[in-house]
């Protein structure tokens, strides 16, 4: 018997504020739910529109669990379709990413669409004459997808027909993708090369969750910072005229006191973004790249380049998915494949116009952290995945999130708070009930 | 240095890891040696490009000490491994700038609790003599799959 499909009330149960419900991370109707109302709800992010420069470049995607295909049309225009041949569903597009020339034609039975997905032409087309075909949806191509927008070069897609606009769902929480792109001297992000792609057997959430956790560095990741800090200061004891090379400078500040995080703060968005390192983050003390600030004081001016690199943000969360950390130029996309299942793509983006060196320290932090080669990969997937297999447990079918709750805490408001604070992770379950049930009543009417 | 010496090398060094004789395996190393696991085919530049892993001593050294820590959670249970090889081919005797370097196809297993992978590529060896002694200046690791999601890789292949 279905639970929640259709009962926006039990869903929305679920979320105490400073509990949620171990539904939300082990129920396989919930993860549906996910799959069929928060995605589509949502602006999500599919890819960067450096990955597609030329016209009849292309890249996949997924939204929920529906493919989508990006391309450049010759019109210089990204569009954006379902990834299903109007024929027979077939994907179009099988690759991440591609250049398909002037059209895209279907493996199987060579129906052709031009890139903006409009359809080209059917062999031995005769066989449609006086069918009817003209009338189908089938004749209209790939199926365009019209909630599009390009923003500093990332591609974000709403499927549902209704909903937020793209600067209502984001608002404020667009300053730190702003930050991020002004990094660069000519105020652009480019991706080039593919993802670090790593596999997680636990929910897509847990790995959101863990963005703005400031509580687990200093406890779970002793085991790789720490011992990076131990075998350091033994090599520099051992030779004190070693510089501190830029590995160390990327691991130690993990080992931070809890101190240090609860000054450096948390802000939360309205829709379920936020931030964690509002005054200071474990990105603020690395050392500067030769060239780097000259450049930058060079495109901005000097009190505007300062701002720009001394707002060092940690981890901006935008909801649902994805996480940028702006001062590594570093995106990842916590894809989720089922209810226990996720796979983490995290993307470094060269920053135009800059030194090679702070590509080099991006594509260093990637490995560093978020491979399966990992060891602070290592440290969270163990925690995840004992989460996981924990909340089968029916002593307690909750998840506390009580660090610094405060009763009648406020929804969907911009605030910022001590940085020790669980009041992002509570920021996003707000924002997962309200997109989990917007258009659910909708649903039921249209189904009955 | 003869071709077996070279050869010995390369199947000594993969029994030291699945020995887990971690210690020791970065005694292995140059001074300036390398583990390079790339992230793309025929990778020439593991700075500018990304990879998977491209570390010094110093870092293989935290991932060895990592591995034994009180606190290293994802190491309870411990993993193994398993590595099986071809005999190694050499593709230089070092004539011309004093490196060795030979290519092994293998088959890696690595396993913990009830959970068992299995890797396979070729790995690509750089040696140089020191005081008489074969040292890694370069282990690059090329899997066949390097674009796959992987879960957790904890030891060394």
């Amino acid at each position: 018997m279905d639970r929640y499909r259709g009962n926006p009330q039990a869903i929305a149960d679920l979320v105490k504020g400073y509990a949620v419900h171990r539904d939300t991370y082990v129920d396989q109707e919930v993860f549906d739910l996910e799959m069929e109302q928060l995605f589509p709800n949502c602006w999500v992010y599919i890819g960067h529109e450096s990955q597609i420069k030329n016209s009849g470049d292309f890249i996949t995607s997924k939204i929920g669990h529906q493919p989508v295909l990006a391309s450049r049309h010759r019109d210089g225009q990204v569009y954006v379709m379902h990834n299903r041949c109007p024929h027979k569903g077939v994907k179009i597009a099988s690759e991440p990413c591609g250049n398909t020339g002037k059209f895209f034609r279907c493996p199987y039975h060579a129906w052709s669409f031009k890139t903006d997905g409009s359809l080209l032409a059917i062999p031995l087309n005769k066989g449609y004459e006086g069918t009817g075909f003209d009338a189908d949806r089938a004749a209209q191509g790939l199926p365009r997808i019209e909630n599009v927008k390009i923003y500093r070069g990332l591609i974000f897609v709403r499927l549902a027909e209704k909903g937020l606009s793209f600067e209502e769902y984001f608002g404020e929480s667009l300053t730190t993708i702003d930050n991020m792109a002004d990094r660069s001297p000519e105020g652009e992000l480019e991706v080039l090369s593919a993802p670090i792609r790593y596999m997680h057997s636990c929910n897509w959430k847990m790995l959101v969750d863990n963005q703005t956790d400031t509580c687990h560095p200093m406890v779970a990741h002793e085991s790789s910072a720490g011992t990076a800090v131990n075998v350091w200061e033994r090599a520099k004891k051992a030779n004190p005229d070693l510089e501190t090379p830029m590995a160390v400078q990327l691991y130690a500040p993990f080992m931070a006191p809890y101190e240090f995080y609860e000054g450096a703060g948390i802000r939360v968005w309205p829709n379920g973004h936020g931030h964690s390192g509002v005054t200071g983050s474990i990105h603020q003390d690395y050392e500067d790249v030769d060239g780097y600030l000259g450049r930058m004081e060079d495109a901005y001016g000097k009190k505007r380049a300062h701002e720009i690199l001394g707002d060092v943000r940690h981890n901006t969360n935008y909801f649902p998915n994805i996480m940028v950390k702006g001062p590594v130029g570093i995106l990842r996309n916590f894809i989720p494949l089922a209810v226990d299942k996720t796979l983490v793509e995290s993307w470094v983006f060269r920053w135009k116009g800059a030194p090679d060196k702070l590509y080099e320290r991006g594509l260093m932090y990637n490995r560093f952290i978020n491979a399966p080669t990992s060891i602070v990969g290592h440290d969270d997937l163990e925690m995840y995945e004992r989460a996981q297999e924990g909340l089968l447990s029916d002593g307690n079918e909750w998840i506390n999130l009580h660090r610094l709750w405060e009763e009648d805490e406020a929804e969907d408001t911009t605030e910022v708070v001590n940085g020790t604070s669980e009041r992002q992770m509570r920021n996003q379950f707000y924002a997962w009930r309200k997109f989990m049930i917007q258009n659910m009543e909708n649903t039921v009417e249209a189904a009955e | 240095m003869n071709r077996d010496d070279l050869i010995d090398f390369v199947y000594d060094e993969a029994a030291m890891l699945d020995d887990m004789r971690w210690e020791d395996w970065t005694k292995l190393f140059a001074e300036d040696g390398r583990y390079w696991m790339p992230l793309e085919w025929q990778q020439e530049d593991p700075i500018l490009q990304p990879s998977l892993m491209y570390e010094d001593l110093l870092l293989l050294t935290v991932r060895v000490e990592r591995l034994t820590g009180e606190r290293t959670f994802s190491q309870k249970p411990k993993s193994r491994s398993h590595h099986l090889m071809e005999r190694p081919r050499i593709l230089s005797m070092g004539e011309e700038d004093g490196i060795y370097r030979m290519r092994t196809s293998f088959l890696y297993t690595e396993t913990r609790g009830d959970l068992l992978e299995r890797y396979s590529g070729w790995i690509g060896h750089q040696l140089v003599e020191v005081d008489g002694a074969l040292k890694i200046k370069q282990k690059r690791i090329d899997l066949i799959n390097f674009d796959a999601p992987f879960s957790n890789i904890q030891l060394f292949i």
